[in-house]
């Protein structure tokens, strides 16, 4: 049975895609709207920020990055909301398949498209006044804990879509998610936060992954966050992936 | 040996929600290349019953044979030989129908996709519109999609959940063509329907289900035999209002099919 795995996986790769490229409120939501976010700070509320030395852009890309994925999920789980409800699902489950390619094909659409649109942010940040000094590897890095985030996130996503009961429910559950980014070092250093905040700005996972991916692209040395960063994207993701797996079980029980 | 001849074997089928009672002991047996449809009212277990039989959901107790293979224990066996068109028509609104089609021929392993997909478009009276997204299709269409995308790969049992539900008649019709033409070729169908006249027209044998069991079950000959006989009325037959539509509707649209 599993001898179809990887083609299966690269046929309903290839059908979720289309749901990506077809989707014209997809890409506005997951491309252009963490553009204007970038443009907004950067031209608008920039000029207030201290943020230290060097450029805002270079302060905020990382940020926007995270928000961008982090909207870019919420579709996912949409998308396999959507499946379960128009019988999609059950019809693949009843087929000569590899079952679990139904939701590989979701996580790697995710994967691949919220790997489109940093690439898109990036290159809107360089015509912005963007510069890294960064190496290979620095970047490689930094493209490792966004694939490590973007599973993690990906994987509460598969939790939301199995578990939805309305296609709002399904969206819902990533807004806290793009929330975060507002309440860490990502658009403005904690230093400036009253106490109680500043306290749970520093100690959540996106502070972390932030300063991390800001420090690999300015070529400063990464200390232990990048530790903190690791385990927090590589502990969501295997908490998450247990429960997805749970709530999959009991979805085709 | 009687086995061999039957396409769906189940004995002492139960489910239950918690205290519900869903199915209380169902047999079945349905013979090779036969349409056999099992009528009951909303609610009634339908869906169940093709559920478990199409390894999507386990039964509390029972044993199923599937063309000679063991339900629980052989589920992908059953699976390579089955087909399922869901209660609502399972089909990709965001691909196109060709797409939808080549897409399950991919999954199926069949050989030459687009081929398959093309003729089937063909077949199904789909091919001006193959091109064209799902989520333009008018009801029929889409029907008619989901169908074509249960017939690739050749299963040998299709189960159709209310295939015409949400129907206008004429669709209804060309649904039935369909089906007729399927259990022709030698295909098994399990059909489920709250239309008596569906299953009236269609099927070799019926079943009725009520309250979690099957309570009757023969040809459409037997099942009258369990009436009293027939009395000779006097009545005027008025033109159902079916036939009043199919006669302004229908024949327009047959004679462009037929021009085309």
């Amino acid at each position: 049975m599993n001898t179809h795995f990887f083609s299966d996986t690269r046929v309903m790769f290839g059908r979720t895609m289309r749901h990506v490229t077809r989707s014209l409120d997809t890409i506005i939501t997951v491309t252009i709207m963490p553009i204007a976010f970038m443009l907004l700070f950067v031209y608008v509320f920039g000029g207030a920020i201290n943020s230290g030395s060097g450029s805002y852009v270079n302060y905020l890309l990382p940020g926007i990055l995270l928000i961008a994925i982090a909207s870019g999920i919420s579709y996912t789980a949409y998308r396999l909301f959507n499946d379960l409800q128009s019988g999609i699902f059950e019809r693949y489950h009843s087929m000569p398949i590899a079952r679990s390619s139904v939701l590989w094909g979701h996580v790697l659409t995710s994967l691949v498209s919220n790997a489109i649109s940093v690439v898109v942010i990036v290159l809107v940040a360089l015509l912005m006044g963007f510069r890294s000094s960064a190496g290979v590897l620095a970047w490689l890095a930094v493209a490792g804990i966004l694939i490590v985030f973007t599973l993690a996130l990906t994987w509460i996503a598969v939790i939301a879509g199995l578990s939805a009961k309305s296609t709002d429910g399904a969206a819902a559950f990533a807004y806290p998610i793009i929330f975060l980014p507002f309440v860490s070092s990502a658009f403005v250093p904690t230093a400036s936060m009253p106490g109680p905040v500043r306290a749970f700005a520093e100690n959540q996972p996106v502070t972390s992954i932030v300063n991390t991916i800001r420090a690999l692209l300015e070529q400063q040395p990464v200390g232990s966050e990048i530790w903190t960063a690791l385990a927090w994207c590589v502990g969501v993701l295997v908490v998450a992936y247990a429960f997805a797996m749970v709530a999959y079980r009991r979805k085709i029980a | 040996m009687a086995q061999s001849h039957s396409a769906i074997v189940a004995t002492g089928l139960r489910k239950s929600y918690g205290k519900q009672v869903v199915l209380d002991g169902i047999d079945l047996d349905i013979p090779s290349g036969t349409i056999f449809a099992l009528l009951g009212p909303n609610g009634a277990g339908k869906t169940t019953i093709v559920r478990i039989l199409t390894t999507l959901l386990k039964p509390d107790a029972g044993t199923m044979r599937v063309n000679g293979f063991d339900v629980l224990s052989q589920a992908a066996r059953v699976r390579e030989s089955i087909s399922l068109t869901g209660q609502f028509a399972a089909v990709d609104e965001i691909l196109t129908g060709r797409e939808n089609l080549i897409m399950i021929a991919e999954l199926r392993q069949v050989k030459h996709a687009g081929k398959v997909a093309d003729d089937l478009l063909a077949q199904f009276g789909l091919a001006d519109a193959a091109r064209r997204r799902v989520s333009t299709y008018s009801g029929g269409m889409r029907r008619r999609l989901d169908i074509a995308m249960s017939l690739i790969g050749n299963p040998r049992v299709i189960f159709l959940d209310e295939p015409t539900t949400g129907l206008d008649p004429e669709a209804r019709i060309e649904v039935w063509r369909v089906i007729q033409n399927l259990a022709n070729s030698g295909t098994t169908v399990f059909l489920t329907t709250q239309y008596l006249d569906e299953a009236e027209k269609l099927a070799n044998r019926i079943a009725i289900l009520h309250e979690g069991t099957i309570i009757v079950t023969g040809t459409l000959e037997e099942l009258r035999k369990l009436l009293p006989p027939a009395k000779v009325e006097y009545v005027e037959r008025q033109p159902t209002l079916e036939e009043i539509f199919l006669a302004i509707v229908g024949s327009d649209k047959s004679d462009k099919k037929e021009q085309q």
